[in-house]
Order: structure tokens, then C-alpha cells, then sequence
């Protein structure tokens, strides 16, 4: 690997920084080493505590589990179901001609983006007296929804001017300007930015633990309470593990849809000079 | 409204304490995530590879998690705290780390080309090139994102309140227990006191934006 930040390494200096990386990955191991021993010196690595994830509670265990993974992600996809059509509302009214419309609305989104998600989670819970999931989703969705708001009016302020001139000028109103020409162009442009606010929103679940929502984390505390505090650091490790696995396979994805759209992009690019070309062979081929 | 009033102490203290812990672990945040992104950039794989492994794992666990971990199991594996904001703060402060070390790498991979080879060739080393030249441009391209990442860290710094330190959240929830009947007000307490810090924030990032740092 080159960089401008470096010469490339010579003889010497890889002889250095392989040194310092062996001593380096030494360090490391000696500090996980002590980590293990002492977690081992608690018997935290006795194959009982353990054996709750394969032995006669095993059945149990992971359909607690289950259970939790499920109630993850069902408030996840409710709640980004509902986020996207309310944030794209919201963005249609903060960039309204009216002020009196648009003004409000900036308010409205200044406030829920200055907002912790857990507070609103609570004060939901708190003030309307809902069930915890629905506390969970209406503030995933009061928050994810002002968020892209935001993403989309920054992907429709990116575009050339000329776009919504020419959707005037062949007689388009406003607002079907910015639905058939504005809009599709904008979220294909910001689709990067909408889809790891997806991944955010699903990290953010992990908040419905704070007021009760039996999702993951919550059971495997439910667990651990139930099963006593030398299941504790078993329980959490899985279900520690779980989380981070579901929330890395949906970032590849997210990065994966990236890259394909900014391929499909370039197709489309490629699509329309080849039509233009095929326009110029259209006489060519009348003269045959 | 009265009950609000009547707990403005609480506020008041909660307040204070967001404050410290957002401020606490958002110089650690930005001291650990500018050393992570240069690593990111050094020429030992080693460096490389763990910055690499630690803001993609510190990016893709909840918070949530994060502070189960620092608050719930640490304590019982020996890893004993005198104050819970102790936990807190590790908590936020590793994960802020890892926002700031993208962002900051972003910035380091705007900085045109031409300015670390000029560096390079009046024989700068590398810590020089990144330390002189490459990161305080790299730094002024970034403020506005880094001041959203410190927005967002107040705003996390929420999640304290269910772990055991009596933040502006705690106390919102403490005190919308005390005062069951007026739980509307007593929140929306809690709510003016995060926007008094995150909308001035805001605020900051919008004139930033347009005064100080350069486009690039």
C-alpha cells in the first residue's frame, strides 16, 4: 500500500514496524491473557455457566432469545415503514413556498433533532400512556422521520437549479415538480446517507431496554436475573455478540446497496449516451 | 408547571451533570478518535488493522450495549468504580472515538494531495507531514461534523440516566415518578434543558460552516 503521507517503507523501517507490531499484538495479549485469567480465577469459563446455551435449559434460553431478536426488529422495520413516507412529508413542508408553513415546520424539526430518542421514548410512555413498543417505534419515528427530512432537503438543495426550472417551464406546478423531478433524484443522490440512518435506527432499538421494551438486551437481563448473577457475563456475551452481528451484516448490506447505486448511476449514464448513439445510427441505417 | 418549578435544584444539578459528562468525554472522544484516524493513515499495518477493527466494531454496537457493559458487567468481574459516571464516561467516550476518527479521517483524505507531498519533499517525517500540515487543515474541513458529533453525545449522554447516574434524564425520570400527575411538564423540563445545550450547538455548526471552515 502507497501513500503520499510516507515514503515507502525501505528494509529498515519494516524491519521497526514489524517489531513494533509484534510488540504491539504482545501487549495486547498479555492484557486480554489477564482479562482471561481473572474472568477464569471467577470461574466465568466453567463449562456450567455455560452450559445454559446447550445443556436441559438450552430450548428456553434461545427462544428467549428469539423472542428478543424478533421484538428488535419488528420495532426497527415498524418503525422505519413509518419514518420514511413521514419524513418525506416533513421535508415537502420545510421547503414549502408558504413561510407560514415552513417556518413551523423548521421549528418542529429543529426541536426533534435536538432531542434524545430515549426522552421522547419515555415521555410517550409517560404521557399517552402507551404500550412500550409503541413507545419504542413513536420515538424511533418522531426522531428517524425529522432526520431524513433533513437528508432529503439537503439531496434537493444539491441539485442543479435547472431542474425544477425546467419542470416550470413545461408547465409542472410546484409541487408536482418536486414529486416527479426533485424527489427521485434527490433520494437516489442521498440513498448513502438514508440507508445508514436505517442502520442508526436499528442501533437505536437497543434504546426501548431504557423504558422496558422486551427487546434483546432486556431478556437477556430477564435472563440473567431469573438464571442468577453467574449467568450474567455468559448471557450478555451472546447476546452482546447477536447484536453486533445483526448490525454488521445490515452496515455490509448498507454498503452494498451504496455501491450498486452508484453503479446503476453510472449505468444509466452509459444507458443514455448509448440511446444517443443509437439516434445517430437511426439515418445510418435508413440509408441501407 | 408548578412541579418544574418546584424542582428547578434537580434540573439544575442534571444539567450541570450532562454538561460534565458531554464535555469529559468529548475531549477524551476527540483525543483518542484523532489518534485512532491517525493510525488509520500510518504506515504500520498493525495500527492499521486494529484503528480498522475498533471503529467498525465501536460503530456497530448500540450504545445501549456499550454502557450495559461498562456499567453492569464490569463492576461484577472485579473492574470496581467509586462513581457510576466513571462508567459513563468510558462508555461515551469509547464510542464518540470512533465517530471522531471517521470524521477526522474524512477530513485528513480532503486535504489536496499536493500539500503532504510538499511536506514530503522538504523531508518531512510522517508524523510530522500528518502532525504540521495534514491534520489542522484536515481539522478546520471537519468542524462542522465534528460539532453534530458532539451534538449527538450530549444527546447520548441520556442514556447515563438509566445506569445510574442522576443526569438530566435520571432526573427525569425520577422526577416523573415523584410527580405522576404533571409528567407532561416535568419532561418537557427535561427537553428545554438538552435544547439549551444542543440548540446553541446548532447553532455554532451552522456559522462555522459558513465563516470559518473551508469548502473544499
Amino acid at each position: 500500500m502507497t501513500s503520499v503521507l510516507y515514503d515507502v517503507p525501505g528494509p529498515k523501517a519494516r524491519l521497526y514496524s514489524l517489531i513494533g507490531s509484534a510488540a504491539g499484538v504482545l501487549i495486547i495479549l498479555g492484557i486480554l491473557a489477564i482479562a482471561v485469567l481473572t474472568l477464569a480465577q471467577q470461574g466465568i469459563f466453567d463449562a456450567d455457566r455455560w452450559a445454559i446455551f446447550y445443556g436441559p435449559m438450552a430450548p428456553d434460553v434461545w427462544n428467549l432469545i428469539g423472542q428478543g431478536i424478533l421484538s428488535t426488529l419488528a420495532a426497527a422495520a415498524v418503525a422505519a415503514v413509518i419514518a420514511f413516507p413521514l419524513g418525506i412529508a416533513l421535508c415537502l413542508l420545510r421547503i414549502s413556498l408558504i413561510p407560514w408553513i415552513r417556518i413551523p415546520t423548521q421549528v418542529v424539526l429543529e426541536f426533534l433533532r435536538g432531542m434524545p430518542v430515549v426522552l421522547m421514548m419515555l415521555f410517550v410512555l409517560l404521557v399517552f400512556a402507551t404500550g412500550q413498543f409503541q413507545a419504542v417505534v413513536v420515538g424511533l419515528v418522531l426522531y428517524n422521520a425529522a432526520i431524513f427530512a433533513e437528508i432529503l432537503r439537503a439531496g434537493i438543495q444539491s441539485l442543479p437549479k435547472g431542474q425544477r426550472e425546467a419542470g416550470l417551464a413545461i408547465g409542472l406546478r410546484s409541487f408536482q415538480s418536486r414529486m416527479s423531478i426533485e424527489f427521485p433524484q434527490a433520494v437516489r443522490r442521498m440513498l448513502p446517507s438514508l440507508v445508514a440512518q436505517l442502520v442508526v435506527l436499528l442501533k437505536d432499538t437497543s434504546l426501548g431496554y431504557i423504558v422496558g421494551y422486551e427487546e434483546l438486551l432486556r431478556k437477556i437481563q430477564i435472563m440473567a436475573d431469573f438464571l442468577g448473577p453467574d449467568f450474567l457475563f455468559p448471557a450478555f456475551f451472546v447476546g452482546a455478540a447477536i447484536y453486533i452481528l445483526i448490525n454488521l451484516t445490515v452496515s455490509r448490506i448498507a454498503i452494498m446497496i451504496e455501491r450498486r447505486g452508484s453503479k446503476k448511476a453510472a449505468g444509466g449514464m452509459a444507458s443514455a449516451i448509448k440511446t444517443v448513439d443509437l439516434e445517430v445510427n437511426v439515418p445510418g441505417t435508413d440509408k441501407k | 408547571m408548578d412541579a418544574v418549578i418546584a424542582s428547578l435544584p434537580e434540573y439544575w444539578d442534571g444539567f450541570l451533570r450532562t454538561l460534565y459528562l458531554s464535555v469529559i468525554s468529548g475531549i477524551i472522544a476527540l483525543i483518542v478518535g484523532t489518534l485512532l484516524a491517525a493510525m488509520r493513515v500510518s504506515p504500520v499495518a498493525a495500527l492499521r488493522g486494529f484503528s480498522m477493527f475498533y471503529v467498525e466494531v465501536a460503530r456497530n454496537t448500540p450504545l445501549t450495549i456499550i454502557f450495559f457493559f461498562a456499567a453492569i458487567v464490569l463492576p461484577r468481574l472485579g473492574v470496581k468504580f467509586e462513581q457510576f459516571e466513571v462508567a459513563a464516561i468510558i462508555a461515551l467516550s469509547s464510542y464518540t472515538a470512533a465517530f471522531i476518527a471517521e470524521a477526522v479521517r474524512s477530513g485528513v483524505n480532503s486535504v489536496p494531495v499536493g500539500q503532504a507531498e510538499a511536506a514530503r519533499s522538504i523531508g518531512m517525517t510522517f508524523t510530522q507531514v500528518l502532525g504540521f500540515i495534514v491534520l489542522p487543515q484536515a481539522v478546520r474541513t471537519v468542524i462542522p461534523p465534528l460539532i453534530n458529533i458532539l451534538i449527538a453525545l450530549v444527546k447520548n449522554s441520556s442514556v447515563a440516566g438509566a445506569f445510574f447516574v442522576l443526569e438530566l434524564f435520571g432526573y427525569g425520570r425520577q422526577l416523573s415518578n415523584d410527580y405522576g400527575n404533571q409528567v407532561l411538564w416535568i419532561l418537557l423540563g427535561v427537553a428545554f434543558f438538552y435544547l439549551l445545550i444542543t440548540v446553541p450547538l446548532g447553532l455554532l455548526a451552522h456559522f462555522v460552516e459558513r465563516k470559518v471552515a473551508i469548502a473544499r
